[in-house]
C-alpha cells in the first residue's frame, strides 16, 4: 500500500498485531475472582511508564477512585490517551503523572471552562503530544480490538490535525479514493467505571458506551470499578446486558459513587459546585495544593473523599438531580 | 421590534436553518439551544445527535457535557461515539455547529493552539475533540461566533478542522467527502455563506442596526458581497418566548 502523505507525530504504542496476539495468547481466560481493592489494583497493574486509557467521557461514568489512587501512589512517566478527556485529564495533570499524550480533546471541561493548571502543564513543554480527533481515537481502539494494525477513516486530511498526527494517507485498492489510515492503539492499561460487574469481571453499563466497548477489548490489562457487584447468576440470567466479558478484565473493585464528582447515568448527576470550585482554586497555586491535599493526597479512599464533600446527603441531592425531581433540587 | 441580546439573535437565526426532518450533530451551549429551539418551533421532527452517543433525546434542560445524562433523556437510543461518527461518515448527518479561536476566509477553524512550537505552544486550546470529525462528515457545517477581526483571520495559524481548505475544489482533492463543507457563518452582525466557485466567505445578510462597514471593520480579510444583501429578520416574540421559557430558563447560554 503506497503512502501518499504522513503525519509528523510519534506513535506512543506499538500497533503490531502479531506482538499484541502474542500478549493476548498468554492472557488468562480463567473464570476466577478478580475482586480486589483500588489500592491493590493500581499498585499491581499500573507500572511507571505504562500507557493508559480512561473509559467514559471526561466527567461522565469515569473511574475517579483509580485516578486519585494513581496520584496518591505517585505513578510517573505514564502515556495517556487524551480522548474526550475533561475532569479525568484535570486530575492526572494535577499530579503530573504523564509525559506523553495522544490528544483528541484535553484541558477543557466543556461548558464549564478550561483548567488553568492542565493548560499550563500542556504549555510547559514537559508533555510530548501527537494530535488526533475523537473519532480517530475511537477508530484506533477499533483496529486494536479487531486485532489489526490500522483502521481507515475519512477525515483529518488537509488539516494541521493530520500534519501533527501519526496517521498516513493512502488510496483504497478498490475505488482509488483517499483515506487516512490510523494506527491501532493497544493500551497497557484501561480503567473503566461500570454500573454493575460480577467478581469475574463481566460488566454492564446503562446509557451511552462512548468508546468503551473497544477500549476494554484492545487494552492489555483492564481495571474495572463498579457502582455495585452483582451475582454471576444475574449475568447469566440475561447475557445480552454484558458489554465487557470476564476474560478482558484483570481487576474488579466495588466503588459506589465511583464516578463522583462526575455524572453516572440514572444514578447521580455531576457535582457542579465541586467542579466549579476545582476550576477556581487552580488559579492560586497555594490554595490548589491545599485543595489537592484535602481531596486526594490526604484521604484514604473514595469514601473519605465523598465524606469530605458532603457525604451521603450530597449523594442523595445528586441522585435527585439526575432524575430531575425538580421540587427536591437544591 | 422585540428586545433581545446578541446570543438570542444568533440562536434564533441558527434555529431557522434547521429544517424539519433533518439531523443535526450538536455540542453544548448555543448550538444545543438552537437545535432545541428549532425542535420546539418549526422543526418538531429534527433529529438531535450528540457525539458521545445520545441519539434523538428530548433534551429537558441545557446539557453541561455532550456525554451527560441530559443528552440521552427520553432518547431513542443510547449509542456510542464510533456509531454516531460512522452515521455521519455514511452521509446521514445534515448539520453541525462548530467554533474556534480562529476562522478563516474558507471556513477552516483553529481550536488547537496559538504559537509556532507545537510541543510547547504559547496558548494551548482543547484540540479537535469531535470537530474535525463532524466538519468532515456533516453535509453542512455552521458556525455561531462574535464578529471580531482577531477571530476572522485571512488564514488560520493552525487548521484543526477543515472548512473549504484552500477554496475551489481543494477540499474534495484532499480526499474529504464530496459535497460536504461549511455552509453558514452566523455572527452578532451578519450572516455569511460561501461563494460557490471560489468557496470564499460571502456576506448575505446584515442584522438590524449593522452596516457593511461594521462587518468589514471586524473581519481580518476581504469578504465577498452577495448581489443582494438582505436584512436578517430579527427574532420573533414567539421564538424569544420559547427560547427563554422552555429552552434555557436558567439563562445558562442566553445569559452569557
Amino acid at each position: 500500500m503506497d503512502v501518499i502523505e504522513k503525519g509528523v507525530g510519534r506513535i506512543f504504542t506499538d500497533p503490531d498485531a502479531d506482538k499484541a496476539r502474542e500478549f493476548f495468547r498468554h492472557k488468562s481466560r480463567a473464570l476466577v475472582s478478580k475482586l480486589t481493592t483500588v489500592k491493590e489494583a493500581v499498585k499491581e497493574l499500573i507500572k511507571d511508564g505504562d500507557y493508559i486509557s480512561v473509559g467514559g467521557f471526561g466527567a461522565n461514568r469515569v473511574p475517579i477512585s483509580v485516578l486519585h489512587e494513581i496520584l496518591r501512589q505517585k505513578k510517573k512517566d505514564l502515556g495517556l490517551a487524551g480522548h474526550t478527556a475533561t475532569h479525568d485529564f484535570q486530575i492526572l495533570s494535577a499530579g503530573k503523572v504523564f509525559n506523553r499524550c495522544d490528544i483528541a480533546y484535553i484541558i477543557g471541561l466543556e461548558a464549564r471552562g478550561l483548567s488553568p493548571n492542565a493548560r499550563a502543564y500542556m504549555q510547559s513543554g514537559e508533555v510530548e503530544v501527537t494530535e488526533w480527533t475523537n473519532y480517530t481515537m475511537s477508530a484506533r481502539y477499533k483496529a486494536a480490538a479487531a486485532g489489526v494494525s490500522f483502521h481507515p477513516i475519512r477525515n483529518m486530511m488537509g488539516t494541521d490535525t493530520f500534519k501533527y498526527s501519526a496517521a498516513a494517507v493512502s488510496e483504497c485498492p478498490f475505488t482509488g479514493q483517499k483515506y487516512t489510515l490510523v494506527p491501532a492503539l493497544y493500551s497497557d492499561v484501561a480503567v473503566i467505571h461500570a454500573h454493575e460487574a460480577d467478581i469475574y469481571g463481566n460488566c454492564r453499563v446503562r446509557g451511552i458506551l462512548m468508546s468503551d466497548w473497544d477500549i476494554a477489548r484492545s487494552s492489555k490489562k483492564v481495571i474495572i470499578t463498579c457502582e455495585r457487584l452483582i451475582p454471576n447468576d444475574e449475568i447469566r440470567r440475561d447475557p445480552t446486558m454484558t458489554f465487557i466479558p470476564y476474560y478482558c478484565v484483570d481487576a474488579v473493585c466495588e466503588v459506589p459513587y465511583g464516578s463522583y464528582p462526575g455524572n453516572m447515568y440514572q444514578e447521580y448527576f455531576s457535582d457542579e459546585d465541586h467542579l466549579r470550585e476545582w476550576l477556581k482554586v487552580e488559579k492560586d497555586p497555594e490554595a490548589f495544593k491545599k485543595f489537592l491535599d484535602k481531596n486526594i493526597y490526604g484521604v484514604q479512599d473514595h469514601f473519605e473523599y465523598i465524606e469530605r464533600n458532603g457525604g451521603i446527603r450530597k449523594m442523595q441531592m445528586l441522585r435527585q438531580k439526575e432524575w430531575l425531581f425538580r421540587g427536591a433540587r437544591q | 421590534m422585540a428586545d433581545f441580546n446578541t446570543m438570542e439573535l444568533m440562536i434564533c437565526t441558527a434555529a431557522r436553518e434547521l429544517e424539519d426532518g433533518a439531523c443535526v450533530g450538536v455540542g453544548t451551549g448555543a448550538p444545543c439551544a438552537a437545535a432545541m429551539l428549532a425542535q420546539k418551533t418549526k422543526s418538531p421532527n429534527l433529529t438531535i445527535i450528540f457525539e458521545a452517543g445520545g441519539v434523538a433525546p428530548l433534551v429537558p434542560e441545557m446539557p453541561i457535557s455532550v456525554g451527560d445524562s441530559r443528552t440521552t433523556w427520553k432518547a431513542c437510543m443510547a449509542s456510542s461515539m464510533p456509531d454516531v461518527m460512522e452515521t455521519g461518515c455514511r452521509g446521514m448527518l445534515d448539520y453541525t455547529f462548530l467554533g474556534g479561536a480562529e476562522i478563516d476566509m474558507y471556513g477552516n477553524l483553529n481550536s488547537t493552539r496559538i504559537g509556532s512550537d507545537h510541543q510547547k505552544p504559547k496558548v494551548r486550546f482543547p484540540g479537535s475533540g469531535g470537530a474535525n470529525d463532524f466538519a468532515s462528515f456533516a453535509w453542512r457545517m455552521m458556525v455561531m461566533t462574535p464578529q471580531d477581526s482577531k477571530r476572522f483571520v485571512e488564514r488560520c495559524t493552525y487548521v484543526t478542522t477543515p472548512g473549504w481548505i484552500n477554496g475551489g475544489d481543494s477540499r474534495a482533492k484532499c480526499g474529504l467527502a464530496v459535497g460536504a463543507g461549511p455552509y453558514k457563518i452566523i455572527t452578532n452582525m451578519a450572516v455569511m455563506d460561501f461563494e460557490p466557485e471560489s468557496k470564499r466567505m460571502r456576506i448575505v445578510a446584515l442584522n438590524h442596526g449593522f452596516g457593511l462597514k461594521d462587518v468589514e471593520e471586524n473581519c481580518g480579510f476581504e469578504l465577498i458581497k452577495a448581489a443582494k444583501i438582505i436584512e436578517n429578520p430579527p427574532p420573533t416574540e414567539q421564538e424569544l418566548a420559547i427560547l427563554r421559557e422552555e429552552v434555557d430558563p436558567y439563562r445558562y447560554v442566553i445569559g452569557r
